[in-house]
């Protein structure tokens, strides 16, 4: 074909890509982005298919049939888990403004510039051949093209292409030195690229399968048909094996997202998060569509020009024009140029980034500042040299690149450089993964890892590529470095039988796995790691508030968000919330005053300020960060932190909000509410409870002041019979010469004071039982007439001392009455005895005893004619040692203990004592019992337990 | 002979009181609760007056006051036997104007001793208030 043509078609094309390049810049800065579109971003990623997909592919499938898919695969495999991991990176790198793959591992570690340094270090060594190899397939290509009549050296197009490209990284790639930028125009190019490569190998494939054979049943039964090629179709007859295939898939999946173009199309260029989810499909859908005619071309090459010389990777090239048909071959050579040169401006635009801020930087900074000069002068400088190096880094990458290719590349197979630049991205995986996903990582570890990785990467798959005449002795290969059999790049430790790929792959891996988490393991993290690993292992969980403010992605309107409001905390509170916003950051909404005024004119208003604000909230108008985050918070505290910003995200437009969202928020907010209620109830329950442990503990503080009041009591009614006892027992002592009827009264009143301390003893003791709940009823069915017959008898003697008559009207019919007899009988000898001492002496005394059903019970009654209770005293006199103060004398019997005791007795029935009562009136004693006593709650050692 | 009034209700404190008084060849006086007390203090200048705290109508504390506020009666001493044997109990007997509080049971002995020393002090006063 004519060269000229050629060259001409070969420049308009890189104009017209100059073209869409700065008409989406300009649009970009019109704030009409033709790039912010899911679609474009797929198609960017697509920047995956190099030329070494276009060419190689076809030159693999040639020789090792399906094997080629691989690569392709892989990433497709991967695709889904992007929403996990690919959307992770791309929100820490949002959020701590990272722009490389260098940014990213550095800044996960610690910000260590050395790591940096080693990321830039090896992605400059392990890609640059690569870029060799695309430069390498642009002059290849034009070379097959022109023809060999053409006479065009092919490095000379090569430093054509790289001088060309230079140009086009420079002008669209490095434009300022603020990294973060995107760079709309290449990524509108690129984009426009891939598809232009995928119509070409379209257009080529069709031609080749439809237009040289009859369909694809045409391609394949004739392939079948030659042995050689048949072979090609199953996965093993090619001669790939199982640890191969793994080897691609694992390498594949880590260079899709891990080689510097890639991060820089997929995570720095990447506009929305949420683009990923269409992306995800798109750009598996891409590859599978770029591959379906690899097979058909290759095996019509091989049909075809089998016999001839054509080196299989040129078949692309060779069929159209060995048929004659030199337009399509244009066409086809057009999607390989774009195919690498998407591929070198992309990967050029990434390095020279990385180089700039990581190699050439930090040396510069160092340098600066020891110059002396202003601080604002060193930083204007530090700015313009930003700039310029990274202007030189993209020449020194394309330079680099074009002299690997004419000092080694020439003869590199474009499909092994590629896996070998694979293999060297692969390095980064465990940093990149542990430092997402696992925050005991640490810089130590990664350094290691990487060092040792990159290190055995070197030794496994580079080293053999330089070995041959004039370079290394072959004796390195087969031997080992130094005769050393353990250190051959092929048999690592010995290691056979693995292709050298999934060797190197897995040696590499193996030491820098090892590395990596055995010194993260090792060495404790210091503070800035912890926090750092932190940040992006909980980059989902930790929102800043500056991140938050800068976090949304679409433009939510003001009256979308006050409706929200609205919906949830109701009106009053919104307009509360809306004002307290607007007085807090009145700039927040004082880009809308023209709106604000007039709607606010056309309102009769009856508060002015408040009428402003209103119509500011409904005036159609973006919303504010700082309302969206203020809104968040008013919704958080009613509805959660994760609903709340669900709901404010889905009225930013930012992810849709789906029925289900909405349901189990409403049910959460149900659940809470229902929690509530039962936290209330039990807040109730434990407010009774405390109000009843109050109580008990009053009572039992008076309890235990009776106590004391007792004991000081009863040590004093024990002092007196002892004092008379001693004085007595004493003056016996003393006076040996007393008369004997003196002594004998002595004597006697020594052992009456005795009896007394003894009777006054045990009655302490009963009431002590009766009161600590010690004492048991033995019931029995009673007859009451019985007993107080026999009381009556008991205490008939002392009533006849007295002179008192008494009278007993206890009826025998009376129903009997379930009682512990012995008890009862004590209940009626205390009641007759202070009846006794109440009633007169000389003989006008009267006591009756009577006894009359009641209902469910039986009425007791002891009455006398003595001098009364005053009514003051009518509770009192059942209390311990309460003797009536109009007493004349303490008697030897009056204990003070009796009605106490008949008291306790009475209630141990569950029964009720009263008295009635007036001075010089008589007494009256009822006594309550009933005929079927209930249950008691507590019965202290009742025999339901011991049964 | 001084003469010495003994006031409880207890009968057979009463009893041996008077007895160890009569022994010890002084007179003896009896009340056997607040009321007969201040009376029989009333009629009798007593040099001594040996006072129950607990009793039912007026306490000996009462009794107590009465003598300190007769100025007739300035030279009788008083002795508490008081089964209150608190330390705030043996207060109140002091700030009523007590010479002695002794707790119940007390030592007959004791008892006597602390009469005889009493009722000495107040022999050497006496001449200056006759």
């Amino acid at each position: 074909m004519n060269k000229l043509l050629v060259i001409g078609f070969s420049f308009g094309y890189l104009a017209l890509l100059f073209g869409v390049a700065y008409a989406a810049e300009r649009r970009s800065a019109t704030r009409q982005s033709l790039v912010a579109n899911p679609y474009v971003y797929a198609l960017s990623m697509a920047v995956y298919c190099t030329a070494w997909a276009y060419y190689g592919s076809v030159g693999r499938a040639a020789h090792q049939g399906l094997s080629f898919v691989g690569i392709y695969l892989g990433p497709a495999l991967l695709a889904p888990a992007w929403w996990l991991v690919l959307r992770k990176i791309v929100r820490v790198c949002r959020q701590q403004r990272l722009t490389s793959i260098a940014d990213f591992i550095s800044a996960r570690y610690s910000k260590s510039a050395a790591l940096g340094a080693l990321v830039t270090a090896v992605c400059v060594l392990g890609v640059v051949p690569y870029i060799a190899l695309q430069i390498k397939a642009i002059s290849g290509s034009f070379v097959v093209l022109v023809g060999s009549g053409g006479r065009v050296e092919a490095s000379v197009a090569a430093l054509f292409t790289a001088g060309v490209l230079a140009v086009f990284t420079i002008l669209f790639g490095v434009r300022s030195v603020e990294a973060t930028e995107r760079h709309e125009g290449i990524v509108l190019a690129v984009a426009l690229e891939s598809l232009v490569k995928l119509l070409a190998f379209l257009v080529l494939g069709g031609f080749v399968t439809f237009g040289l054979f009859h369909g694809f049943d045409d391609v394949f039964d004739q392939a079948a048909a030659r042995p050689a090629l048949a072979r090609l179709f199953t996965l093993h007859g090619a001669g790939t094996s199982s640890a191969e295939w793994f080897t691609l898939l694992v390498l594949s999946m880590s260079a899709v997202l891990l080689l510097p173009r890639q991060f820089q199309v997929a995570v720095v260029e990447n506009v929305a998060e949420d683009h990923l989810r269409k992306a995800m499909w798109l750009f598996p859908l891409y590859l599978l569509i770029i591959n379906i005619f690899v097979l058909p071309i290759a095996f019509g090459g091989m049909l075809r020009l089998g016999d001839s010389n054509f080196d299989a990777d040129t078949f692309v090239l060779a069929l159209p024009l060995a048929t004659g048909h030199s337009w399509l071959a244009l066409l086809t050579y057009l999607g390989g140029l774009s195919a690498a040169s998407s591929m070198i401006i992309v990967e050029t635009v990434a390095l020279s980034v990385m180089i700039s801020n990581h190699l050439l930087m930090p040396l510069l900074v160092r340098e600066v500042s020891g110059r002396a000069g202003g601080q604002q002068r060193r930083f204007a400088y530090l700015g313009r040299v930003a700039l310029q190096s990274r202007r030189g880094a993209v020449v020194l990458v394309l330079a680099l690149a074009y002299g690997y290719y004419v000092a080694v590349g020439r003869q590199l197979p474009l499909v092994n450089t590629g896996l070998v630049s694979f293999a060297a991205v692969a390095q980064f995986v465990p940093a990149v993964l542990g430092g997402l996903y696992w925050k005991g990582g640490t810089r130590r570890g990664a350094t290691l890892g990487l060092l040792a990785g990159f290190a055995v990467w070197f030794f496994t798959l580079v080293v053999p590529t330089v070995v041959g005449p004039g370079r290394l002795p072959e004796s390195i290969l087969t031997a080992g470095v130094e005769g050393i059999s353990a250190l051959r790049p092929g048999a690592l430790l010995g290691l056979e039988g693995l292709d050298y790929l999934s060797h190197g792959l897995f040696w590499s891996w193996f030491f820098n796995i090892g590395l990596y988490v055995g010194a993260s393991l090792a060495w404790p993290p210091s503070a800035l790691e912890l926090r750092q690993a932190d940040v992006f292992v909980d980059v989902f969980r930790r929102r800043s508030l500056a991140e938050e403010v800068a976090g949304w992605q679409g433009h939510p309107l003001l009256p979308d968000v006050r409706a929200l409001l609205l919906g949830f905390l109701g009106k009053k509170r919104t307009n509360q919330a809306l004002q307290t916003f607007a007085k807090r950051f009145p700039d927040a909404l004082a880009i809308n005053n023209d709106q604000v005024a007039g709607a606010s004119y056309q309102s009769a208003a009856t508060d002015p300020q408040a009428q402003l604000l209103d119509a500011t909230y409904q005036a159609p108008n973006p919303a504010d960060p700082r309302l969206l985050l203020y809104a968040e918070k008013l919704l958080a505290g009613t509805l959660g932190p994760a609903s709340a910003r669900l709901l404010l995200a889905s009225v930013a437009g930012e992810e849709q909000i789906s029925y289900d969202n909405v349901v189990g928020i409403l049910k959460e907010s149900q659940q809470l509410l229902e929690a509530n209620r039962q936290l209330q109830k039990q807040s109730r329950q434990l407010q009774r409870l405390t109000d009843e442990l109050r109580q008990a503990y009053q009572q039992l503080q008076a309890l235990d002041q009776q106590k004391d009041e007792f004991l000081y009591t009863v040590t004093h009614e024990l002092r007196t019979p002892l004092t008379s006892i001693r004085a007595l027992a004493e003056i016996l002592a003393d006076n040996p010469d007393l008369e004997e009827e003196e002594r004998e009264r002595f004597h006697n009143t020594i052992g009456r004071e005795a009896e007394r301390l003894t009777r006054l003893i045990s009655l302490i003791l009963d009431l002590e039982k009766l009161e600590s709940g010690q004492a048991t009823l033995v019931r029995a069915p009673v007859a009451l007439a019985e007993v107080a017959a026999e009381a009556a008898e008991a205490v008939g003697q002392l009533a006849r001392a007295k002179g008192i008559a008494l009278h007993l009207d206890v009826p025998a019919a009376l129903p009997a009455l379930p009682a512990d007899r012995d008890r009862l009988m004590q209940v009626l000898i205390n009641l007759l005895s202070n009846a006794v001492k109440a009633c007169p002496p000389g003989g006008t005394g009267r006591i009756g005893v009577l006894a009359w059903p009641a209902a469910d019970a039986l009425l007791l009654c002891v009455e006398d004619n003595g001098k009364g209770i005053a009514s003051a005293e009518h509770h009192q006199i059942f209390d311990k040692f309460f003797q009536a103060q109009h007493q004349n004398m303490r008697k030897p019997e009056g204990s003070g203990l009796g009605l106490a005791i008949t008291k306790k007795l009475v209630e141990l029935h569950q029964g009720r004592i009263w008295v009635e009562s007036a001075p010089e009136q008589g007494a009256r004693f009822f006594v309550e019992l009933p005929l079927a006593p209930p249950v008691r709650a507590t019965i202290p050692f009742s025999s339901s337990y011991s049964a | 002979m001084p003469a010495i009034l003994i006031v409880d209700d207890e009968p057979n404190i009463v009893m041996s009181l008077e007895f160890l008084m009569r022994k010890n060849g002084y007179q003896v006086g009896i009340a056997r609760n607040g009321t007969e007390a201040l009376a029989a203090i009333d009629q009798t200048p007593y040099d001594l007056v040996l006072l129950d705290v607990m009793m039912p109508d007026v306490d000996g504390y009462q009794v107590c006051r009465a003598i300190r506020d007769n100025a007739a009666r300035a030279a009788t001493k008083v002795i508490f036997l008081s089964a209150k044997s608190q330390p705030a109990d043996v207060q109140l007997g002091y700030a009523a104007g007590a010479d002695l509080y002794i707790p119940k049971p007390f030592s007959t002995r004791q008892l006597m001793e602390k009469v005889r020393e009493l009722l000495s002090t107040a022999d050497s006063a006496s001449p200056h208030v006759a």
